[in-house]
């Protein structure tokens, strides 16, 4: 770790301290059924979608190409596990992670099928591609005899059960908190900032030698692994899933989450999954005017902060204390009744 | 003979997608943007048809050129209020992306809530009617939209080439920071480009209500797809290009859907895209264009 300074080093100790924190907490008041049953599956949720919007932000925010069928690729890694547990034979405790895994691998051989021919060339393809693809995929999945049509699969069976609430939680809190840190230090890394230079200037950064469409691709098809993988886990969470689960307006939901968290900040995303997901949650009778107010929202926040509400701003909790400390600390002097804030 | 039946319904069929995919190219060869929305455009103008043919009880003739208009001004209104700030502002393209679409989900949505989510089925726009030739049965749907597809695209193209907003067209199209200095309104242009591919998928509203005589608020999402995938297929930015992208995704379907199977359609649609980006990207009649730094 010799490139980071010494403090950068202490504050991301500090925060993946304070996330795992926040895992035991969350995970003894599950225990302790402190946290109810319900409210157990939000959690889950959350952490599924925070997942998925870290993942988009790879592509999206940290390459800058629009991708509009995340769901698509949840599609296929939720099919791919469920058709894995169900038929394997294997005890569930086994065949979980290696579903999981499975949906994962799947999900991004559809990714590089897709991802190549659009991102060999400069410009929108990818957009409008896995626009296709979300589309078509689910009218596939619609039709196809293994996938059970339109009734879709069920009888997936959770890890958790009323009586031991947390497994599911602690795969979903895991894998969400391991993609975040990925994603961030993917985004530090020496091939993440070759992802950053093809979004700035894309013939610049070749003309510097990079393999522009492998870059690419790797970023896209590593986003559509994730993707599987939180379909793997969103597919056991309910237990059953059809291809309406996984329609367009999923894909919009996860981009307004890395839209308005901001393009390029995963702690934006992160707050976004989870803010969105509550809220979406809290306001089910509103849903008729859940896609209006995206939409207006998505409109307002391109016309007048095109990078998001946070941009690519990243939050540290240690850091904001600092400041916090060094605000208060500084005022002390000049008047006794500082520190308010 | 069953196959050129099918063949021709597929030109009809294609038809549609051509007078779409007309609206995608000309918008994406003058300011480089998906326009996600124009496939929402026409749904826009198969309710039009609808509110003033069943609500209002009025004519064909008087239905379709309110249609055209409303899907004009809807086009023009959509540029000044979404995309105008961000061309203006020369903002990043995934911006300009993300607000076409934002535009499109806003357009279904807000349609799904006034007029319910479950689909309207429509008038009669022209009369039904076998016609032969020779030992070929074909609908008058299909005739129709072949004729007229061909003529809207024979219109275009003169307008294009002719007149004078056409010919900015084609400057801002080639370099708008040169036409500018050419004393060609730029802004006004992109106006006029969006009005015109919103009046041609206006057309396509009616003819697609003809053949189909059923329309919901997200009908827009695929028919946009695949008028876009049209769109590359000919070469986005060229008229005959997407006029022929069209024809050929529309025999393709219809090909498919007799000898293969229903449910694959839009797989092979799709298939179609993939291959043609890995084989010519720049489309059947596309120029290639060498980029400048």
């Amino acid at each position: 770790m010799g490139f980071l300074k010494k403090k950068t080093g202490i504050y991301y100790m500090v925060n993946f301290m304070l996330g795992t924190l926040l895992f035991f907490v969350l995970l003894i008041s599950i225990n302790t059924k402190t946290i109810s049953w319900s409210d157990t599956g939000i959690i889950i949720l959350i952490c599924i979608n925070v997942t998925l919007a870290a993942s988009l932000n790879l592509v999206t925010g940290i390459l800058g190409q629009l991708v509009l069928g995340h769901a698509g690729f949840m599609l296929v890694g939720a099919y791919a596990a469920s058709l894995f547990t169900l038929h394997s034979g294997l005890p569930l405790a086994i065949a979980f992670p290696i579903g999981l895994l499975l949906s994962g691998i799947v999900a991004a051989m559809f990714g590089v099928v897709i991802g190549l021919p659009a991102l060999r060339l400069r410009g929108d393809y990818l957009a409008i591609i896995t626009l296709g693809f979300g589309e078509i995929i689910r009218v596939v999945a619609n039709n196809l005899k293994i996938t059970n049509g339109a009734m879709g699969l069920s009888g997936m069976e959770s890890l958790s059960s009323r009586r031991n609430p947390s497994p599911m939680f602690i795969y979903a809190y895991v894998i969400a908190i391991v993609v975040v840190i990925l994603m961030f230090t993917f985004g530090r890394s020496r091939h993440g900032r070759a992802v950053i230079s093809i979004r700035e200037d894309e013939i610049a950064s070749e003309s510097m030698g990079i393999n522009t469409t492998y870059y690419k691709l790797f970023a896209f098809v590593f986003a559509a692994f994730i993707a599987g993988v939180a379909g793997g886990i969103y597919a056991h969470h309910y237990g059953m899933i059809d291809p309406s689960k996984f329609d367009f307006n999923r894909s919009v939901e996860i981009l307004i989450m890395v839209v308005l968290g901001g393009m390029g900040s995963i702690t934006g995303s992160v707050i976004s999954a989870t803010v969105l997901t509550l809220l979406s949650e809290r306001l089910r009778d509103f849903s008729e005017y859940r896609m209006i107010l995206y939409a207006t929202i998505l409109i307002l926040v391109m016309l007048f902060k095109p990078s998001g509400l946070l941009g690519r701003y990243e939050i540290s909790i240690p850091k904001l204390a600092g400041k916090l400390y060094r605000r208060i600390a500084n005022r002390k002097p000049h008047s006794e009744t500082g520190g308010a804030e | 003979m069953d196959f050129i039946t099918q063949v021709i319904n597929g030109l009809g069929l294609g038809s549609i997608y051509a007078l779409v995919a007309l609206g995608y190219s000309m918008v994406y060869g003058i300011v480089q943007l998906i326009n996600f929305a124009h496939g929402d455009i026409i749904m826009v103008g198969g309710y039009s048809v609808y509110l003033v043919m069943v609500i209002y009880g009025l004519p064909v003739w008087v239905a379709i050129p309110v249609s055209i208009i409303v899907c004009a001004l809807a086009g023009m209104l959509i540029e000044r209020v979404a995309y105008h700030r961000l061309l203006i502002h020369n903002a990043a393209r995934i911006s300009l992306l993300i607000t076409a679409l934002g535009v499109s989900i806003f357009l279904q949505n807000l349609f799904m809530l006034i007029f319910g989510s479950d689909p309207k089925s429509m008038p009669t726009i022209f009369p039904a009617e076998l016609i032969k030739l020779g030992s070929l049965e074909l609908a008058s749907s299909t005739v129709i939209n072949i004729v007229v597809s061909v003529l809207m695209m024979m219109g275009l193209q003169l307008l294009v080439d002719k007149s004078k907003i056409g010919k900015a067209m084609q400057a801002t199209s080639e370099d708008a920071g040169a036409a500018k200095l050419m004393g060609i309104n730029t802004n006004k242009v992109v106006l006029m480009t969006f009005a015109i591919g919103s009046a041609l998928a206006a057309v396509g509203a009616v003819l697609y209500s003809n053949t189909y005589p059923q329309i919901k608020p997200d009908m827009g999402n695929l028919l946009g797809i695949k008028a876009f995938i049209a769109a590359v297929l000919g070469g986005i930015g060229s008229i005959p290009g997407a006029m022929l992208g069209g024809y050929i995704l529309g025999v393709a379907e219809s090909l498919t859907k007799a000898y293969i199977s229903t449910t694959l359609t839009d797989a092979v649609v799709f298939g179609i895209l993939i291959l043609m980006l890995l084989v010519k990207p720049s489309g059947l009649m596309g120029k290639n264009r060498k980029e400048k730094v």
